[in-house]
């Protein structure tokens, strides 16, 4: 039978189990968009391509499957970037799909026309050019491929007008063959010294789990917990690796790293043994490198091999499948108490706990941390919470406790803001029985808020809670530290949002003080549609504890008492 | 200490810029790099030569595995190996200073491929010292310009360093063939 490019791109797409794509339409993608109306799949259109790429990367982290999203070519597809790089330094399985101008234009400058692949080299995975109808197939089916397996990633696939109106003869049912000799997502090494890891393990007397996204990604928390609770080892957190361990139970400390609790900090500067699993030492969690852990040896457990001594030397390298290893590992491995360990810990925690909402001024005045609270005991923890970046995000990493996985979506390795909202149309598309929460600051809301005209138009109920106090909170907190509080272009106007959520037909609440906060997070539960809550936080409030940029793990600035 | 990689990718369109952007945003020192084909179709050869000092090869090399391109990657430094540069210098010479040259071309091994009235094209393969040498005995002539190819290299012995064979190749969920482990 014949089939047109388009055609044959919906139903590749549907073979790969893809039911909702997030997109915009252009000259260059008119073909696709046309074929899609015959195809049950849900297109969401959304007002920026930036929450397509987004909103793709959300339904990704929510749902496991690969999320998709479509623009046209040229500034369609440039708008896709930050997406996509948001995607690629996080790990998420995208597909991204642009239309490209006619081949025969390619390089001419053409209406609309950008190189695209070149763009997008350095922040995708891997990227293709399709001119030709008869590779579509084979494309889409390697572009799922790569995006989902090994360490996941963002794949671009730029489709050229003419691939999308020709017509082949064409069979649906055909399975396509991979071609690609290079890519060995499944290469295992022999290597994995795990005798070394059990003797390293059954010899600390201080040992530190670091848990990251890794375990997410591997669906390694049962693991993680056998293992921990078997050599009773404490957890230390990343952000992203937030969920992988439950927040509740009496091993968890809690995160670690530039905005970690402090307790976290100073018992990983102490550690004899870190057991990194599936976190990449980021700076943000290892503050200056020369005095990181001075005392501890390091056996790290990562797939990705060029993230072994990149920017920490470590002991022992596990490579491979992080559940895989794991389950090498912990059979073999003694039960073992660190009594004493834990409990200098638990003293350590005992005198900062909480210095956060403990030390909170209860004046009545409404603080973020009070806010994260409130939502927390609402939703009894089990939401989903899409933050935006900045304090907003420190504050709900800091104050949400999860102890399930796949509820913290949050941009960790490239910190774009702008992110919460999409994502969290993304996110809900996933699973629309959900409750989902949207934790932004006024700053970070504003450069994507169109977007609720997408939740409007979906029909889909998001809880939004902006973290109002004025300014760009993070970059504020910098420069009081270290620009002697001189506020360059810091402090910001923002629209009525109540008005604002009214204007897109949505329900607008407001806050100014602790009561009023419980009551407007009740109210805008039990309202249906999507509630926008304007909270009136306290203007020059900071996040602590810090290690500020240059400094070593255990120098933090504390809130002051 | 220099390290050698060999590298097989895909001959396909733009993966000498994939390879190249990787190594720029990597910040990866690069001392030289050279591509060229094989005996087998679809396949190309790189050779590229770190400074380990700079540069750590490990890193190199894994992150060229990760490009989808990249078919093996050998590190050429523990290997006893064949290291080749080429070099075209166009060198000055008249009446009076031809035969000298001449004799210098003969001590170096070296080949006249080109003849003009007052100067000629000499053409000379070797180590990269013994070109470097070369240049810098030549330049008293005067030295009209020069091209060098850049390494390439090849691992001592009867086994393909890296071993690489297309055959071996797809099926539905993923690619067959690895002969090479990473260890670290």
């Amino acid at each position: 039978m014949k089939y047109t490019g388009a055609q044959i791109i919906w139903e590749s797409l549907l073979k790969e189990g893809v039911d909702v794509v997030f997109g915009f339409p252009g000259g260059n993608t008119l073909p696709m968009h046309d074929a899609v109306l015959n195809y049950p799949i849900k297109h969401v259109l959304v007002r920026h391509e930036q929450g397509a790429s987004h909103a793709a990367d959300g339904y990704a982290r929510a749902s496991g499957k690969v999320g998709v999203c479509l623009a046209t070519s040229g500034p369609g597809a440039t708008n896709l970037v930050t997406g996509i790089a948001t995607a690629m330094l996080d790990s998420v399985p995208m597909v991204a799909l642009t239309g490209q101008v006619y081949s025969h234009l390619i390089g001419s400058d053409a209406f609309q026309e950008v190189d695209v692949t070149g763009i997008t080299l350095p922040i995708t995975k891997h990227n293709y050019l399709v001119t030709d109808v008869n590779d579509i197939s084979r494309t889409i089916h390697e572009a799922f491929y790569i995006a989902r397996s090994g360490r996941p990633g963002p794949v671009l696939i730029d489709i050229t007008k003419d691939a999308q109106i020709a017509q082949i003869e064409w069979d649906p049912t055909h399975e396509e063959v991979i071609q690609l000799p290079g890519y060995r997502p499944d290469l295992r090494p022999s290597l994995n010294d795990f005798d070394k890891a059990v003797e390293m393990i059954s010899a600390a007397e201080r040992p530190v789990i670091l848990a990251g996204h890794g375990i997410l990604k591997s669906g390694a928390m049962g693991w993680v917990r056998e293992l921990a609770e078997k050599t009773d080892t404490p957890v230390a957190i990343t952000l992203l690796g937030i969920g992988s361990f439950p927040a509740s139970h009496p091993l968890h400390l809690g995160m670690m790293g530039m905005h970690g609790e402090a307790w976290v900090n100073h018992t990983i500067q102490n550690a004899d043994l870190l057991l990194a699993l599936g976190m990449r030492f980021d700076d943000r969690v290892t503050g200056t490198l020369s005095t990181y852990a001075p005392n501890a040896k390091k056996i790290h457990f990562e797939l990705d091999p060029s993230e072994i001594n990149k920017n920490v030397p470590v002991d022992l390298a596990l490579i491979g499948d992080l559940g895989e290893s794991l389950q090498q590992l912990v059979p073999n491995l003694p039960k073992i108490a660190h009594t004493q360990w834990n409990e200098e810990i638990g003293k350590l925690r005992k005198e900062s706990a909480l210095r956060d909402i403990l030390y909170t001024p209860d004046n009545g005045r409404l603080y973020a941390a009070h806010v994260i609270h409130d939502i927390l005991r609402a939703t009894e923890g089990k939401a989903i919470i899409v933050t935006d970046v900045g304090q907003n995000q420190m504050w709900a990493a800091q104050y949400y406790k999860h102890d399930f996985p796949y509820k913290m979506i949050t941009s960790g390795g490239l910190g774009t803001m702008g992110f919460g909202l999409p994502a969290a149309v993304g996110a809900k598309m996933a699973d629309l029985e959900q409750e989902v929460w949207v934790i932004a600051g006024d700053g970070g809301f504003q450069m994507t808020q169109a977007e609720l005209s997408t939740a409007a138009q979906e029909g889909i109920k998001l809880n939004i809670a902006i973290l109002n106090n004025g300014y760009l909170g993070m970059v504020r907190q910098w420069q009081e530290f270290f620009f002697d509080r001189r506020y360059s272009a810091t402090p910001i106007t923002s629209p009525d949002f109540v008005k604002l959520a009214e204007a897109h037909g949505l329900t607008g609440l407001r806050a100014a003080n602790r009561e009023e906060a419980v009551d407007v997070i009740d109210t805008a539960r039990n309202t249906p549609g999507t509630v926008v809550i304007d909270f009136r936080i306290e203007p020059e409030d900071c996040v602590y504890p810090m290690v500020p940029a240059g400094a070593a793990l255990h120098k933090m600035i504390r809130r002051p008492m | 200490m220099q390290h050698t990689l060999v590298a097989l990718v895909e001959d396909k369109p733009g993966v000498l810029n994939r390879v190249a952007s990787l190594f720029r945003r990597r910040a990866f020192n690069i001392e030289s790099l050279t591509v060229g084909h094989t005996d087998c179709p679809g396949v190309s050869r790189m050779t590229i030569v770190v400074d380990s000092n700079q540069t750590s090869a490990e890193q190199v090399m894994a992150n060229l595995y990760k490009l989808v391109n990249t078919l093996q990657v050998s590190d050429l430094a523990t290997t006893p190996s064949v290291q080749r540069d080429l070099a075209l210098i166009k060198v000055r010479s008249e009446a009076a200073t031809r035969t000298e040259i001449m004799q210098l071309v003969d001590v170096y091994r070296a080949r006249i491929v080109d003849v003009a009235n007052d100067s000629m094209i000499v053409e000379i393969t070797g180590v990269e010292d013994k070109i470097d040498s070369f240049v810098d005995v030549l330049k008293p002539f005067g030295v009209v310009e020069m091209v060098r190819t850049g390494i390439v290299a090849m691992a001592r012995g009867s086994n393909a360093i890296p071993e690489f064979s297309m055959q071996a190749s797809s099926n539905g969920n993923g690619n067959g063939y690895h002969s090479q482990e990473i260890s670290f």
